[in-house]
């Protein structure tokens, strides 16, 4: 029996060593981007963090896409979650001599060694989607991202506005400690403390899942039944299972319910032209023009500010079904 | 013994949890409004108690297989992402028309077919951790240990990481129909429950099974096939993760592979625990797994139906289950009564 357990063992060990020689192989293997204009091709590197959820397929869609519209040479690497390959790509990425890196960090710690390697070498860095923290700021040229505490703001403007002021809300949170989840209660809270007639009344995590929220929407109903107007979900997957608690409720959502919640996936497209979704407030993933703007400028030798917000748009059912088919995530 | 004790032959281990069960509901009765509040709305019930047991039957199904495997002294820690690869397999296969296999055979999307084929897939995967924990002898925890992390990630790759909505109403109906009034769920329960028990109960194999958990050297010299017992109930595992799977993706419509089953596979160890059926293997109490489910889901609904902050959700959590396992504890319960006597002298 042992031979096996040892047989099956260094199996699964050369499996392993296998997918890491594999992946740090493809590298340069995915380099499949054309030059187009010999001599001034920009060549930047991206360093993405994987592809966890349809938001951060679309962003690396719209870095890749851009890069082969305006001819730049990209490098890309997906990390697989993992800080480490994030790093080792990063290393990468100067002994390949790139004019620019884009970075979308994993995590918000332990950038500094590298990004000192980076800045020796003489490449700028744009962080996209997320920031990190650290001590010296010039070791990046900019972030770009969405204003989490603002999409929160403008659900709650939107949302008093629907009720004239006046009613009962519970809310759906992300999972707790997340930063999208602290800002957006951050900037919905700030709205609606300034309207006294309007109340959260029940507030829980759904963890950014369809079925929490919806498990959490249930139980809501259950003990305040009628008494709910509206819902205000962090994301649009846990405003998705709450719909279906609602209707399963015997109530119509939408219309009973006000339900008003942020990111604008395709499928909170598809509710909010059935009519059971309200509002959703866009967190747009489509970086990459932004990104290469910022590239080129810092290129020409000027200087960015530290931080570049996109700006977020709100969509409601008026506008849902007309824009819909544009929709790329 | 008093001879009416019996009569009622409640086991032992099945008390404590019953009244555990019994006092949450009682507080709940005394502090929490509406929760035993039951109407009827569009021929359904609708209530908070209701809403226990259908929430609560993915986590009875699994915690179903876990009593079996527990019971032959193992453990399946794969359960979760079992369940989140059935759930792929039946969202992808109604709802991506060019999804793998049934486009290669030309065959059309029919639910009973994905069905079929998203249990069986279950099957396999429990069968895998059978083959190498009977056959190859690897320690339980390592060898489901092996699916839980890539059973996910498979589950991920079939979906590309994306979540599946499914539009189809044979599916819907099995995480959200009605039946009775009481919801569909809770039937397939009763029906999963009634066939272990049978098998368990009413046949050898359940003698088999405790036998192979309490003493397997003694087991395999009285003629007991411990490797094809364990083979077997490992993969009966996989078939009860599987079919929770489907019914937690058609709850929502959807199946999300990054979300579906985490950490279930705790959850139904809690529930088999607090069941009365030991770690180590041999005596197993199935319907002791389904009040310990029961248990855990009354428990979360309480809290999301009163309202307790986020930040101690999963403290005042801790604190429920650390009281309902103390109570279990035939020591503590010696400890509490021995003060009582003392102070009471």
């Amino acid at each position: 029996m042992r031979k096996y357990v040892a047989l099956i063992s260094f199996l699964v060990a050369g499996l392993f060593l296998w997918g890491c020689g594999e992946s740090q192989d493809q590298q340069p293997a995915t380099d499949n981007t054309p030059k187009f204009e010999e001599g001034k091709t920009i060549m930047v590197g991206f360093s993405q963090i994987g592809a966890e959820s349809s938001w951060r397929t679309a962003e690396t869609k719209s870095i890749q896409e851009e890069a082969k519209k305006r001819g730049v040479n990209l490098k890309f690497s997906d990390a697989q979650q993992k800080q480490e390959n994030q790093i080792k790509a990063l290393r990468s990425f100067i002994t390949q001599k790139v004019d620019a890196i884009i970075l979308a960090p994993v995590v918000e710690t332990g950038w500094e060694p590298v990004l000192q390697e980076i800045k020796q070498a003489k490449i700028p860095v744009i962080l996209v989607d997320r920031g990190v923290k650290v001590e010296d700021e010039s070791l990046y040229a900019t972030l770009i991202a969405s204003d989490f505490v603002e999409e929160g703001r403008m659900a709650g403007k939107w949302l008093a506005e629907k009720l004239g002021g006046k009613g009962n809300i519970v809310e759906l949170k992300g999972t707790p400690g997340a930063a999208p989840a602290i800002d957006r209660e951050k900037g919905f809270h700030e709205i609606i403390d300034k309207y006294p007639n309007m109340k959260i009344i029940k507030s829980q995590t759904g963890d950014f899942t369809r079925s929490k929220g919806k498990e959490v929407m249930e139980a809501f109903l259950k003990a305040e039944d009628k008494n709910i107007d509206a819902v205000y979900a962090h994301n649009d997957d846990m405003a998705l299972g709450a719909i279906q608690a609602i209707e399963e409720a015997g109530m119509k959502p939408g219309t009973d319910i006000i339900i008003v919640s942020i990111d604008g996936v395709k499928d909170a497209f598809v509710a909010m032209t059935e009519g059971k979704l309200n509002c959703s407030v866009e967190c747009n993933p489509l970086l990459g023009p932004a990104a290469y703007d910022a590239v080129e400028k810092i290129l020409k030798g000027e200087t960015l500010p530290k931080k570049t917000i996109v700006k977020d748009q709100l969509f409601d059912q008026s506008v849902a079904a007309r824009v819909i088919d544009s929709r790329q995530y | 013994m008093k001879p009416f004790r019996r009569k009622i032959r409640i086991p032992e281990q099945l008390i404590w949890p019953i009244a555990a069960l019994f006092i949450l509901l009682i507080f709940n009765f005394l502090f929490t409004e509406n929760f035993f509040h039951i109407e009827i709305r569009n021929g359904k019930l609708f209530g908070s108690l209701i809403d226990i047991l259908d929430r609560a039957s993915p986590l009875m199904l699994v915690a179903l297989g876990m009593t079996l495997v527990i019971a032959t002294g193992g453990i399946d820690l794969s359960v979760g992402a079992v369940m989140a690869i059935t759930g792929t397999i039946i969202a992808g296969l109604l709802a991506m028309p060019d999804f793998s296999i049934l486009s290669w055979f030309n065959l059309p999307a029919s639910f009973s077919l994905a069905l079929c084929i998203a249990l069986a897939t279950g099957i396999i995967f429990g069968a895998c951790n059978g083959i190498l924990v009977s056959f190859f002898n690897i320690q339980a925890i390592v060898a489901t240990l092996i699916l839980m992390v890539a059973g996910r990630g498979i589950a991920q790759l079939l979906s590309n990481g994306q979540i599946i909505t499914v539009q189809n109403d044979t599916f819907s109906f099995w995480g959200n129909g009605y039946f009775l009034g009481f919801p569909f769920t809770v039937f397939i329960v009763i029906i999963g429950f009634a066939v272990c028990w049978i098998l368990i109960r009413k046949t050898a194999l359940g003698l088999f099974v405790e036998a192979s958990g309490s003493n397997p050297v003694a087991s395999h010299y009285s003629g007991i096939n411990i490797r094809m017992v364990k083979f077997m109930i490992y993969g009966f595992s996989g078939f009860c993760a599987g079919l929770a799977g489907i019914l937690v993706a058609a709850d929502i419509k959807a199946a999300d592979a990054n979300n579906a089953g985490l950490y279930l596979e705790l959850d139904a160890i809690l529930a088999t625990v607090l069941g009365g059926t030991a770690l180590k293997g041999g005596r197993c109490f199935l319907a002791g797994s389904l009040i310990g489910a029961v248990l855990i889901q009354s428990v979360t609904t309480t809290i999301l139906t009163r309202g307790v902050p986020v930040e101690y959700t999963l403290v005042v959590k801790a604190l429920v289950i650390v009281m309902i396992c103390l109570l279990q504890s035939a020591e503590f319960r010696r400890m509490i009564i021995n003060r009582f006597r003392k102070t009471g002298k």
